[in-house]
Formats: C-alpha cells, structure tokens, sequence
C-alpha cells in the first residue's frame, strides 16, 4: 500500500446531517488527526459557545468502526476499495469528560433491619436514598457516609419502588400495599402527613412527569399489580387520573418526553397513552410472555433534568434557579438527545421480556417493531439505555450482560463473568463504564470500549438488589440482601 | 304465674311503688354477694351445673373486655420477613439447597430414561374399548374389520385404502384438527392446530393410528404464540399432552409441555 494514496471522504453526523464538503485525506492519517479535521469542521460550521473544547469523535464507515488509521480499514476489508467513490465517514461524538472507574469500597453502613430492596441517587448526585423490606425509606448524607437522623416511617410494608423527581426535592417510594409516599429530600421527612391511596395491590413501577414539560414536578404515575396505572398530583394530594385496560399486572412504566406514557405488563403487551387526558394511543404486541422492563432512550437526561455533569466544575447552583429556567434547561438538554439519530428525532423504546428476547421499538409512530434481539438463554431482567443512548446493555437471569447497538438492535458483544443471575445494571455518565449487581454478591465493572470486564467488586454478604451510578459519575450504591449499603469510589 | 295481664294492667293505671327503681338498684348491688356465696356453698351436680355456667359466662366477659382494649392502642401489623424487590416478586424462587437435590434427580432421570410429563401414569385403554367389530361379506360373517370409537387424527392429505382392503375405519365424526392448548406458565390457552401425534402411551398400535386418548403426547403448532430460539428462528412445533377424556367430551384440551 503505498503511503501517498488519499481518497475524497465526506464526514457526517448520526442523523444524516453533513459536515462540511468532501475533503481529501491521505491514507496513513490517524484517529488523532481525523479528531482534528472533524473539529475544525464542526466549529466552522456552527458558532457554538463552547468551541474552546474539542470533541473526541469515533469514526465509521458503514457501521465498521476505523480503529488505528484509514489504512488499516482498508487492509481488513476484503472488498475491492474503490478510490473513485466518496468515502462517507460518520462521526460519532463521545462524552468530553471521562468517568474514573470505581475501584474501592469506600464505606459499608448498616442502618436498615431488613433487605434493601431499592435505591437511587438525586439527579445531581449529592443525596443518596434507599428502600427496604422494614418499611423504611432512609437518605444517607455522602459526605459523611452516615444517614439522616430523620427517616421515613410512615409506610406499612416492604418499600418496592423509589423514585427520584426530576428537580432533585422530592423522593415518591411505594410500598407492597399501593401506599405512595413523598419525602423532602434534603431533610428526610415527610411531605403531608398521608400517603397517597387508591391501588388495591402493590405498586411495581413509579415514574415522575420529565422536567421538561412541567418545571414545578407535580405529577407522578403509578403502575401496580391490579392492572391500573393511576397519574396523582402530588401537590394535591389525589389521584388525577386512572388509566385501565391492561388485563395483568403492569410491570413497569415510562413517562417519555413528549408526553406519553409507556406501560408493560405480564399480559405480553405494552400500551401507549397520552397523559393530558388519559386516551389508549396505541398497543405494541409481539412478546410471548411477560415484559418485565422498559428503557426509554431519553432516560438520562429525563432523571437529571437541568442538571449537566460536565457543567460540574461552572459552579452552577440549580436551587437558584426557578421553575420556568429550570424548565428550559432540561428542554434544551432533551432537545439534544431527541433528535439525535433521525432527522426529525424520535424516542426509541426497548423492552425485555420472560421469553428470552428484546425488543426495539419507535412508540410514537409505530405499531410494528424496529427489531427482534434474540440471544439470551434465560429471561431479561433489566435494560438500560446508555447515556448517550448509543448502546443498550441487558442483563439477564442466564448469568451474562448483551450490549446491542441501539440504532438498528444489532447484537454487539456479551460480556461474561458473573456467576448467577444478573440483577440490576447502571451505566456511568459518559457511556464508557457499566457496573453490574448479581444474585452471586459481587458488583462487576465493564469496559464498554474494550467490552471487557475492568474491575471485580465482591464484599456484599449475600445477593445484591439494588445497584446505582450517580449521574455525576463519581459513585457507585449498592444494597441487597445482607441489609448492608455498600459506596463505592475510586 | 300470673293468668291474664292484670298485673301490668295495674302497673299502667297506678304506676309503681315510689321507692321502686331504688330498691331495684340495691338488689343489683346486692347481686353479686349472693351469687359468691352461692358458689361458695353448692354441692354435687348442681355445684357443676352452676361451675360450667358460670365459666362461659366469664368468657364472654374477658372477650368483650379485650375486644375494646384493642379498639383504643392501633397495634403496628407484623411484616413478614423475606423482603424482595418488585422484579422478583411474582416469581417463586427456590431455596439453594433444593436446587442442588433437583439437579440430582434430574441427572437420575435422564438415566433411566423417564421424562417429565405432567400426567405421568395413566390406565391403558383396552383393544375391546378403542375398536368395535364391522361385520362384513355376503353373509356378514366375516369378522377382520375394525372400526375405531375414540376421536383420532389423521393428516392433510388422507385419503382412505379402498374399502375392501381398509382393516380400520377411521370415521370423519371422530376425526379432530385442532386441541386447545394451555400454557402452564401465562394460564392461558389458546386453540392451536394438530401437525401430528407423538405417542400414546397405550398401545404403539394407537400411536400409528393417530388415536387420541387421555394422555396421548400430540405436537402441536405454536406459530402463533411468537416463540423465539435463542438463535432468532421461530419455533413453530411443540409437544403438548392430553388432559381430558376427548371421547367424552367432544373437544381435545391439552398441556403444553415448555
């Protein structure tokens, strides 16, 4: 090959848009100098604000990624390379800022007298609550690696479902009997004296209406085992709106960032409904038992909000801010992640399922789905969207986690190592890290670029129910069986 | 005893003495004297009598009393123990050491060749129930055709020998397509098509007739419940069992076996 051979490529985005004209580049350029060119394009073409700081890109051609340098794709290719033709290049834009992996187990706090069933981070990664089998709801201060002298007593049962609402104030936890309770985050305790009531089985799933539409955070679903999925208002207090017409226990549910409310069930279907006035707008069939997860690809940026991580280190306090600011904010953030794959943007929505496969679908304008991912042995726990909704990783009970292209659902890679089933998976904030709680008590962090596993974190007693990244990437809880909760750093 | 209401008749035209209600008050009060003492001085049958009597009566009492304690303190329920987040609740998961005895017996099993089947063990249906003698020949003395009674299924594209060499009649009546099949796990059940059957477990006779019988193992087509291999091709056949007596019934219900 010799070294003076250039072809004419054109650079583009995901979503079809150009970058700039034809550009004739020699052969033995490397993904340093192809970062650069594709910089300079980008900043030629949009006065952006932050054009001080350089995008790392990642390139391909027809889905291949081009790993050292043009020559080398070319070597490996064993189609004939046709020099005539414009070579088109996609650039793929990966986070600024990188995420350093967790290393260590920083603290172990005892606090809860039974199993902790569920936890989640604030949107801004500064408070930590978690649930658990005493009917308690407990926030843990992670400075100090302590909890709150204040705690939440007022449920009856085991704590199901914690939910975090999208302005980082509120926490909505649900027990096994239909109760849902707020909490003031900050402080621990109760928002009103009673829980809000009217499920007549447990609650499987809760979901918070997206910044974005709403800056105040005042309405809140709840999908339970008798088959209803109720919208409340939680400055009032009551349920708003009921809506019924799955005929098994819905499993779990998705407020999406148009305004539509996504929900599976044991009955095999998921349904589509608008949440202004309660309207069924469309049924996607095909699974052949239960789904028991959603993932929306807007997730990320619908639990964080306003909040940006790599606007970290500005200083910027978002207690300031109104509601209306607030509301832009996250509006400009979901803006971004929307339109990112077609040109008129869209949500995609993956579900896993008990019979063995995923499915990819587009819900706001499609009934049939975009695509069957078939592979695993045993059924589909949990699926989560990386952040920059590039990738899907599904963990299931067969003891392996498939990373799968969200784009087209093509499989991926499997990522191997656990030794029973794979509980609960969280992704880091800039896409290159997940880590993984298994029924087998140990945590394992993958290295999503090398897909291969980075660090073993074992330490739990016994089975881990609950893993969670804060947004901010610099944490990682865990909780499980042994009622310990576990933080992890590096 | 007084005959006739005259004794109220009196009460409602000149009232009751003045003293009346007080001294009904003082006998009350006296009430409990007399009783302690008439425990306390009883004899014999009527000592037991009055004893039984008396201890049913305190019964009630302690039970009213304890009643309304529990109206005032509101007691905190017991939660059970065994917390599981939402995800694992509907499903029943199996303590660690069943696990490992399970897979033991498994592995025995599949030595000895016995398979799982919902209904393992069924009574053999006997030739003389299945067949009835068709009498045939000019004289009707001929005795070598068989006509079968138990519904059966035959194949797209049966066609039948020609009569005077066809030894079992199949009838059309009896002739079934579809079963309905219930999936064990979802309870639900669906009326799906017959490709073929396995095995009966009476007679290999049966089986190459296509007769079905309670607990004959019929393959069933799935295709229209979506089921996927891990290698992403549709699984369009599976094996179901026979649940009821068909030939009673008038209709084939069948468990799939996953």
């Amino acid at each position: 090959m010799s070294s003076d051979k250039a072809i004419l490529s054109q650079f583009q985005l995901e979503n079809g848009a150009l970058l700039g004209g034809p550009v004739e580049i020699p052969l033995i350029v490397n993904i340093r100098q192809l970062n650069s060119v594709a910089n300079g394009l980008a900043q030629a073409q949009q006065t952006s604000t932050d054009s001080s700081e350089i995008t790392p890109y990642s390139f391909y051609v027809d889905d291949i990624e081009i790993k050292e340098s043009l020559e080398k794709y070319f070597e490996e290719q064993t189609n004939k390379q046709v020099f005539e033709k414009t070579l088109n290049i996609t650039c793929v834009p990966k986070a600024r800022f990188q995420v350093i992996p967790v290393e260590r187990c920083t603290a172990t706090i005892e606090g809860h007298l039974e199993a902790i069933t569920a936890l989640q981070f604030s949107p801004n990664g500064k408070l930590l609550a978690s649930g658990s089998g005493d009917t308690t709801v407990r926030f843990w201060d992670l400075n100090t690696q302590t909890p709150f002298d204040e705690y939440g007593k007022a449920h009856r049962h085991w704590i199901l479902c914690l939910n975090w609402a999208p302005n980082g104030k509120i926490v909505a936890s649900s027990c096994k009997q239909g109760l849902i309770g707020l909490w003031v985050g900050a402080t621990g305790k109760q928002c009103g004296t009673k829980l809000l009531s009217g499920h007549r089985q447990w609650i499987n799933s809760l979901s918070w209406q997206p910044l974005h539409l709403n800056g105040s955070c005042r309405l809140l679903a709840s999908g339970s085992k008798d088959t209803t999925i109720k919208i409340w208002d939680t400055h009032l207090f009551k349920a708003v709106l009921t809506l019924s017409g799955h005929t098994a226990s819905v499993t779990c549910i998705k407020w999406g960032g148009q305004n539509l409310l996504y929900s599976a069930s044991q009955d095999r279907t998921i349904k589509v409904w608008r949440t202004t006035d309660g309207v069924l707008c469309r049924t996607l069939d095909g699974h052949a038992h239960w789904v028991n997860t959603l993932a929306l690809s807007t997730d990320y940026v619908l639990r964080t909000g306003a909040y940006e991580p790599s606007k970290e280190s500005s200083n910027v306090d978002l207690d300031n801010f109104d509601d209306v600011t607030l509301q832009t904010m996250a509006l400009e953030r979901y803006e971004k992640v929307y339109n990112l794959f077609d040109a008129n943007g869209g949500e995609r929505l993956v579900s896993g399922s008990d019979d063995f496969t995923l499915y990819l679908w587009k819900p706001e304008t499609d009934k049939k789905p975009l695509a069957r991912m078939t592979g695993h042995q045993q059924l589909i726990n949990d699926v989560k969207f990386s952040p920059d909704t590039r990738l899907l990783a599904s963990a299931s009970f067969d003891k392996s986690i498939k990373l799968w292209s969200s784009r087209t659902g093509a499989f991926l890679s499997t990522l191997r190592g656990h030794v029973q089933a794979v509980y609960q998976i969280a992704w880091s904030a800039d896409s290159r890290l997940l880590v993984s709680g298994s029924a087998d008590s140990t945590l394992k962090v993958w290295n999503i670029e090398k897909r291969c596993i980075l660090f073993d974190l074992p330490g739990h007693a016994d089975e881990i129910y609950a893993v969670d990244y804060s947004p901010d990437g610099q944490k990682v809880a865990s909780g499980g069986k042994d009622k310990s909760l576990k933080l992890w750093r590096r | 005893m007084p005959q006739n209401e005259h004794i109220e008749l009196h009460r409602k035209r000149h009232g009751r003495r003045f003293d009346h209600y007080e001294k009904q008050q003082k006998k009350e009060g006296r009430l409990p004297h007399i009783l302690s003492k008439k425990a306390q001085t009883l004899r014999g049958i009527k000592a037991k009598l009055y004893n039984k009597r008396r201890q049913n009566e305190k019964i009630q009492m302690k039970k009213t009393i304890k009643s309304h304690e529990e109206k005032e303190t509101k007691q905190r329920e017991e939660v059970p123990e065994g917390a599981v987040p939402a995800y694992l609740l509907d499903r029943e998961k199996q303590s660690r050491a069943k696990v490992l005895s399970n897979t033991i017996k498994q592995k025995r099993k599949e030595k000895a060749g016995k398979w799982d089947v919902p209904i393992p063990k069924v009574k053999a249906v006997s030739e003389a129930e299945v067949f009835r003698v068709v009498q045939s020949g000019k004289r009707r003395k001929k005795v070598w055709k068989r006509l079968v009674t138990k519904p059966c299924f035959v194949g797209e594209g049966f066609t039948r020998k020609p009569p005077k060499f066809e030894r079992f009649i199949r009838p059309m009546a009896l002739r079934f397509t579809k079963a309905h099949v219930t999936h064990p796990e979802l309870r639900a059940t669906f009326q799906l098509p017959i490709i073929g059957v396995k095995k009966n477990p009476s007679s290999p006779l049966y089986t190459s007739l296509g007769v079905i019988t309670k607990g004959t193992v019929l393959e069933v087509n799935v295709s229209e419940l979506g089921m996927v291999t891990q290698g992403g091709k549709v699984v369009w056949g599976k094996y179901a069992q026979v649940t009821n007596h068909p030939e009673n019934d008038g209709c084939i219900n069948a468990v799939l076996l996953v």
